[in-house]
């Protein structure tokens, strides 16, 4: 999986590309966690999952231990874009309560 | 359509992509609803993983994974030698994990269920665990 990010004003784009399982997870974990603690003054970050090819529960370990880090930083978490098979999964976690689910639109 | 497959591997965390991209191959000739072909690839990845993740802990063991066609119907059965599980019907619950500290959702099992037809997990301490699951898979529409 690759991560990248994009800053624009006040928001963070993150963004999950490829497969993410439980081999590819520590790697993105550090990733994401060093791109939050760069840009910690951004207000939103937005956890983009339109190009993530595969997501099985390890996914929602890793939401779920990002939004405790920003919940200490005091920034809200949304996740953009999700594939469909990416937000069956999110569905069932029932993740989307404290991190709602947003669209481009 | 009749045909059927087993493969063993280690349990190394390269082999959870192997294994579900195994079990897509396996599966593309019944034509699958990309539905149902993404159902059983995470069923196949989160029950490889927790083979290799909880089973086998500190080694590195065997995982086998065979499946079986039977016109629609797909069998599948993963095991390992690992540690297993003393009660399998609270490891069964949602949020249940051993492993919280890795920000293991518990999950793993709940997805299982939700994706699949039919699951049974038979486990027995210090011997290993076995997951079986059928699942009916739909035509992709044309
Ligand atoms: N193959 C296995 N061998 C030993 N323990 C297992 C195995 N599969 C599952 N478990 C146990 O069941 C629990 C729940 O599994 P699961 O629902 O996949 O959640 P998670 O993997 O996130 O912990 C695990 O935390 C573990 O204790
Ligand atoms: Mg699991």
């Amino acid at each position: 999986m690759d991560i990248t990010c994009k800053a624009e004003k006040s928001k963070i784009y993150i963004y999950f590309i490829g497969e993410l399982d439980e081999y590819s997870s520590s790697g993105v974990k550090f990733t994401v966690d060093s791109i939050i603690d760069k840009t910690a003054t951004g207000q939103s970050v937005f956890f983009d999952f339109s190009q993530t090819t595969f997501m099985d529960s390890t996914g929602i370990g890793v939401l779920l231990g990002r939004y405790k880090k920003l919940k200490k930083l005091g920034i809200k978490g949304y996740v953009y874009n999700p594939s469909f098979q990416v937000d069956k999964i999110l569905q069932i976690s029932g993740i989307y309560d404290v991190m709602p689910k947003y669209k481009r639109g | 359509m009749k045909n059927k497959m087993t493969i063993k591997f280690d349990s190394v965390s390269q082999n959870e992509c192997f294994a579900r991209n195994v079990i897509a191959s396996f599966i593309l000739p019944l034509n699958p609803s990309v539905s149902d072909l993404s159902d059983v690839k995470t069923a196949v990845s989160e029950a490889v993983t927790n083979s290799i993740v909880h089973g086998y802990p500190d080694c590195v063991g065997e995982v086998t994974m065979t499946a079986e066609i039977c016109d629609r119907d797909l069998h599948i059965i993963i095991t390992d030698s690992g540690i297993g599980i003393d009660d399998v019907d609270k490891a069964l619950e949602p949020f249940f994990t051993t492993k919280p500290d890795d920000e293991r959702s518990g999950m793993g099992f709940t997805i299982i269920k939700t994706f699949m037809d039919e699951v049974k997990v038979v486990s027995k301490v210090n011997s290993g665990t076995k997951i079986e699951m059928i699942k009916t898979i739909s035509k992709q529409a044309v």
